[in-house]
């Protein structure tokens, strides 16, 4: 089924940074063309699906067809403050610690 | 089948043994076998003692106890408890301790279910062979070189080795039901949104599931009946009501007919085979019709699975970001918040991990989502209406679990030929069906006798007559057999 006119363009080792940026994931150097080429592997198995017809077919994101279910507007307690923190790698009094902020993300 | 959960559950109850002396002699088979086997990640002797100990107290006063009551049962690692550790068998969740226990929890324990421990499984369940477990591989109990599968393997091994009476794994494309094949278990996936999914730590919020992974079919039914029903912490879990499927398992199902598809039949080893092919007798003997019914995307299921499940996985793990809770990195170059997330998460999860997140996040990302990911929701539509179609013909569908009993451990190097195992069992989820693996003989040309199992499928909520009829298998099949170790 993998006719090679689906087959996906070549990722470049750009294309591994430019996604690894985007999931927040911070891939070494040495590590990038082996994942390019698992990516480019995995891609090419799945251009399979542009070999099916899917005209006018509307996408099926869930398996049930619930909307908008709304619960009882009741309040509820939350949860301890504590509770909340003991897994935080770092906090200051009832507060999340984290780095600098100001100065805005690397690009 | 003189050890099954129901029939431990009958002896403590009719004081013919009690709570503790069961979790006595589960906890010394763990000691006994868990360093081998690496099922467990975590085990809670100490308030498994306390609680079996406050059941008996309550039996020999007379009072009335749950349906569970006493039973040692193994927890998959990705549901969370507030008792010890949830890690999803990640670095990246080592010493996180959850503030509450997930719906499945509350549930089993109010029935008197005795948490005994945590099982490992593939880190944050992505993988068929739990050899991507941050804590080390987890062993199949029928032969300890060969993969217990995944990503519920803690715990199928953990069942195999009888080590509990009963575990919960979770699956998103067989994560239940290959394993217990592999381990020679029973493994049921109920249909999607039958069991709350709170406190499941998400990877593909649309396919996930809970369910058991237990010695018996009359087990499954019965912790199927005590977890399923709606639940106000899970807007996807299905409001309608469950119907008793452990009073009506005994009953012969009536005239029913067998699906078997055509493309459920080639690329499996002989013994897969040739278990189908005694199921299927079986099942005419019993005087169930059997039809051929078609599924032409059984292949395409797993890439269709493998842009949506990723694709989930991807927006799902965006959470663990090193602030809130989980691995933070010690690192002096994060200067900023993007070195803070993106060191931390790159520490904290494994190359597969890693790898299905740089997958969704490509499928997802623009110029790409028309290709990939909104196309493969138009095909999972298709095989939606494929299944509704070949259902229309038939009441359960029969076929392989997976196609080859366990592989060698480190034998099975490519991710795409891992992905590939799941065949058989990624549709059941993208359709939100449900699914059973039953233990159906064994591979006799390896070194050592390997289980096989045999897979039924059935529509959407028809739990009630699916269970009814691997009931009717197993009586005939004599349940499972044990490994001899």
């Amino acid at each position: 089924m993998n006719e090679p006119n689906n087959q996906p363009a070549p990722l470049t080792i750009d294309d591994v940074r430019h996604v690894a940026k985007l999931a927040r994931l911070a891939v070494p150097q040495e590590q990038l063309s082996a994942l390019q080429h698992d990516l480019q592997a995995i891609l090419g198995h799945i251009a399979q699906l542009q070999s099916v017809n899917t005209d006018g077919l509307e996408p099926m994101a869930h398996p049930l067809t619930l909307t908008n279910r709304l619960g009882d507007d009741v309040p509820q307690p939350s949860m301890p403050i504590a509770d909340l923190l003991r897994n935080a790698p770092a906090v200051q009094g009832d507060f999340l610690a984290v780095p600098k902020v100001l100065g805005g993300e690397s690009s | 089948m003189n050890i099954d959960l129901v029939q431990v559950r009958d002896d403590i109850h009719t004081r013919k043994t009690t709570a503790r002396a069961t979790v006595d002699q589960t906890l010394a088979r763990i000691a006994r076998s868990n360093s081998q086997l690496n099922a467990y990640h975590e085990v809670f002797d100490d308030q498994a003692r306390a609680d079996a100990d406050r059941i008996d107290h309550e039996i020999a006063a007379g009072n009335s106890v749950g349906v569970l009551a006493g039973v040692p049962i193994a927890i998959k690692d990705n549901i969370v408890t507030r008792i010890g550790h949830t890690t999803c068998s990640s670095r990246i969740l080592e010493n996180y301790r959850s503030p509450f226990d997930a719906t499945v929890i509350n549930r089993l324990t109010q029935a008197g279910a005795i948490i005994v421990g945590k099982t490992n499984l593939d880190e944050f369940a992505m993988g068929s062979s739990c050899e991507k477990c941050a804590w080390g591989v987890v062993r199949n109990p029928w032969d300890i070189n060969r993969v217990p599968g995944g990503s519920s393997g803690g715990s199928a091994a953990a069942v195999a080795a009888n080590l509990c009476a009963a575990a919960l794994g979770s699956d998103t494309g067989g994560s239940i039901r290959q394993p217990a094949a592999l381990c020679g278990v029973v493994g049921f996936k109920p249909t999607y949104g039958r069991i709350s999914r709170y406190g499941l730590v998400a990877f593909g919020s649309s396919l996930d599931q809970i369910g058991p992974i237990t010695h018996s079919v009359r087990d499954a039914a019965l912790l199927y009946q005590c977890m399923a029903g709606d639940d106000p912490h899970d807007s996807t879990c299905a409001p309608r009501a469950v119907e008793d499927v452990v009073t009506t398992l005994e009953e012969t199902p009536r005239a029913f007919r067998v699906g078997l598809p055509v493309q459920y039949r080639k690329g499996n080893s002989p013994s897969v085979d040739a278990a189908v092919a005694r199921a299927v007798d079986f099942f005419k003997a019993m005087g169930a019709t059997i039809v051929d019914v078609d599924l032409p995307l059984t292949d395409v299921g797993i890439s269709t699975y493998y842009v949506i499940a990723p694709a989930e996985a991807s927006s799902n793990l965006a959470r663990f970001d090193g602030i809130r809770y989980g691995h933070r990195t010690k690192s002096k170059a994060a200067k900023d918040l993007f070195d803070l997330y993106a060191q931390s998460r790159s520490e904290g999860f494994g190359p597969e991990v890693q790898r299905r997140i740089m997958l969704g996040t490509y499928v997802l990302s623009a110029g790409y989502y028309d290709a990939y990911y909104r196309r493969a929701l138009q095909i999972r539509r298709l095989i939606k209406q494929e299944f509704d179609t070949a259902f229309a013909k038939c009441d359960v569908i029969l076929g392989p679990t997976s196609p080859t009993a366990a592989f060698s451990i480190g034998g099975m190097t490519d991710p795409l030929a891992m992905y590939m195992c799941d065949v058989y069992t990624v549709n059941t989820n993208i359709a939100g069906i449900c699914g059973i693996s039953l233990p159906a003989g064994f591979d006799e040309t390896s070194q050592m006798p390997l289980p096989v199992g045999i897979q039924l499928q059935a529509q959407a909520f028809a739990e009630p007559m699916l269970l009814k009829v691997a009931r009717a298998y197993e009586r005939v099949q004599g349940g499972r057999k044990y490994p001899t170790a």
